[in-house]
């Protein structure tokens, strides 16, 4: 094995040292308009520690390879180290089995497929899908898409005041369903949603769950069994990783049975001029050459978390959330709102706000003055906006890298941009 | 934050905490058209209102009104546009968007061949009056920004287009 991994310093859990970690971030270390770099916006993408840069080079530099049917020892190490970050994946989200992870090339990709394989061969006219209104336009559209060809009915799952899920009418609302469609936590209030409950009941009706992890899998400990998920998605660039690989993991007897999705190399065991025969999974669901060093980096994003520890990381978000909250309202009373449970235990990391009625896109635009990164816009979520009554939100996020230094920031980027502003 | 006085200057600030011409107008008469900033989220509602849809290019803005939601940038370009517009001719109005699309370095391709058409034409529409809505010169700074400064008028220009062909 020439692949050589860079060596993890290893950051003991019981003393989280944010300052340290930030060192493992090179671009933590620029500048922006003369000031110090503040990155809040990782709901949208994480940045990428050293050593995943390094892990990518290294592939390219000693092992870079097209994987599988080869014999030569490059190839064999490329394959090598393929194969072993999917295991990596798999122990990562407590999969039993590595064959249940499908690479993809990001999250949307991976619940497209959900939709046109598994959607396609098991959902007829009539039946129902049951999503809710947190979710992102990834978890929708290929779900309207799929219902306006077959004729398929879209439910709702309502949200309360504070953008938690309504669940009092679940029951009524799982008749004839087929699919539960859900997020693990909103990309825009960071609601944490219970989907071990919902699939629960979902179950007892005989329809499955897949859920849309893109953003709790990089901030909190995943385990698929707990959650009683049938499908998981997520994405490799929010969690430390690269762009351009996601991830779907679904039980081996639903990939079993689920046709293709994509046809072409790579996924067939033979092909003849009146047909092919599909490889098994997860290679049925993995057609042409796949992101080779996307998934090592993604390999290496995980050995960092783990050498963390996720639940060290869920500690720490959990801490610089509810001193987020507290900072923001007692810094800004009435001039700021705060979206989303109010309780930090009940969030991840990811805080849409509105700020002295000063539009999100100008917000932010003066933000970056201040070199403080956050996002405006409608975050992927337009039925959740219109819900919220906004065209728009702000939103700050934080990872494993930012501080309450870097809260305090934001807070003086705010109080800037009130004067800038004022009416 | 020098950058940033560029962008938002007083007069700009001043149609944003001010909109002229904010509202509705009855649609019919008035043709309603709806555009959207999918980057980030911004909705505007143009409704306009012309002396006499026959006339075509000739036919006169009689009234315009200003609706939806959006940024700074968004906001007061459009406010600035409707009281640009109102009163003048569909023909002037689109020499008017042009000269502004262009000072926002937007060059929309003729369907002309003839570059030297192209080139005086230019030179023309670059001539154009453009007054308050000089200050919004500095968006061209903020590639980002440019999108939210030409909404209003995309969507004035589909509106005119439906006023004239209905």
């Amino acid at each position: 094995m020439a692949l050589e991994q860079p060596k993890l310093q290893n950051h003991p859990s019981d003393d989280f040292d944010v300052l340290q970690i930030k060192r493992d971030f090179p671009i933590l270390a620029r500048r922006v308009h003369d000031k110090p770099l503040v990155f809040l916006d990782s709901a949208a993408s994480s940045q990428k520690p050293r050593a995943v840069l390094q892990a990518m080079d290294c592939y390219y530099e000693t092992i870079n390879a097209n994987v599988h049917r080869a014999a030569y020892t490059l190839a064999e190490e490329a394959t090598n180290a393929m194969e072993a970050a999917r295991s990596k994946v798999a122990a990562f989200i407590g999969a039993t089995d590595a064959n249940e992870i499908v690479f993809t090339k990001n999250a949307t990709e991976a619940i497209n497929l959900i939709a046109r394989s598994w959607g396609a061969a098991n959902l007829a006219p009539g039946d129902a899908i049951l999503l809710t209104h947190l979710e992102h336009h990834a978890n929708i559209v290929p779900w309207q898409q799929l219902a306006a060809e077959r004729q398929l009915e879209i439910r709702w799952i309502p949200l309360t005041q504070d953008c938690q899920l309504d669940l009092s009418n679940l029951d009524a609302l799982l008749e004839g369903v087929k699919i539960v469609a859900l997020t693990s936590m909103s990309n825009v209030v960071g609601t944490i949603t219970p989907v071990r409950a919902i699939a629960d009941a979902a179950h007892a009706v005989g329809a499955l769950v897949a859920v849309d992890a893109c953003q709790s899998v990089p901030h909190l400990p995943t385990d698929v069994g707990q959650l009683g998920a049938d499908f998981l998605t997520f994405s490799g660039h929010k969690m430390l990783g690269p762009t351009g690989i996601g991830v779907l993991w679904a039980r081996k007897e639903l990939l079993e049975a689920m046709p293709p999705f994509l046809g072409g190399g790579g996924m067939i065991v033979d092909v003849r001029l009146d047909g092919f025969l599909a490889a098994e999974a997860p290679h049925k669901f993995e057609a042409g050459t796949p992101p080779i060093a996307e998934i090592i980096g993604l390999g290496a994003a995980i050995d960092y978390l783990n050498c963390l520890g996720m639940d060290a990381v869920r500690k720490h978000e959990i801490a610089l959330t509810a001193f987020a909250l507290r900072h923001l309202s007692d810094r800004f009373g009435d001039r700021i709102s705060l979206y989303g449970p109010q309780d930090a235990e009940l969030r991840g990391g990811v805080m849409s706000f509105a700020f002295d009625q000063i539009h999100p896109h100008d917000l932010s635009q003066v933000l970056d003055q201040h070199g403080v990164c956050i996002r405006p816009g409608h975050h992927c979520a337009k039925p959740l906006m219109r819900l919220l009554g906004v065209g728009a939100t702000a939103r700050a996020s934080w990872y494993l890298y930012n501080n309450e230094a870097d809260i305090t920031s934001l807070g003086d980027a705010l109080e800037d941009a009130g004067k800038f502003f004022t009416f | 934050m020098s950058g940033l006085e560029d962008l938002y200057r007083e007069i700009i600030l001043d149609h944003y905490r001010s909109p002229r011409n904010r509202g509705e107008l009855d649609s019919p008469p008035a043709v309603r058209v709806e555009g959207f900033n999918p980057l980030c989220g911004d909705e505007i509602v143009v409704y306009v209102d012309v002396d006499d849809a026959t006339k075509g290019d000739a036919a006169l803005v009689t009234d315009i009104r200003i609706g939806g939601q959006g940024c700074s940038i968004s906001q007061s370009s459009a406010s600035m546009m409707s009281a640009a517009v109102k009163g003048h001719s569909i023909g002037e109005i689109r020499d008017l968007t042009k000269s502004f699309k262009s000072m926002m370095s937007i060059h929309e391709e003729g369907l002309e061949a003839d570059g030297e058409t192209d080139a005086a034409e230019e030179l023309d529409a670059a001539e154009l009056e453009l007054g308050d809505l000089e200050a919004l010169r500095g968006v061209v700074k903020f590639p980002v920004r440019i999108k939210c400064a030409t909404l209003g008028w995309n969507t004035l220009q589909q509106g005119l287009d439906e006023a004239i062909s209905s």
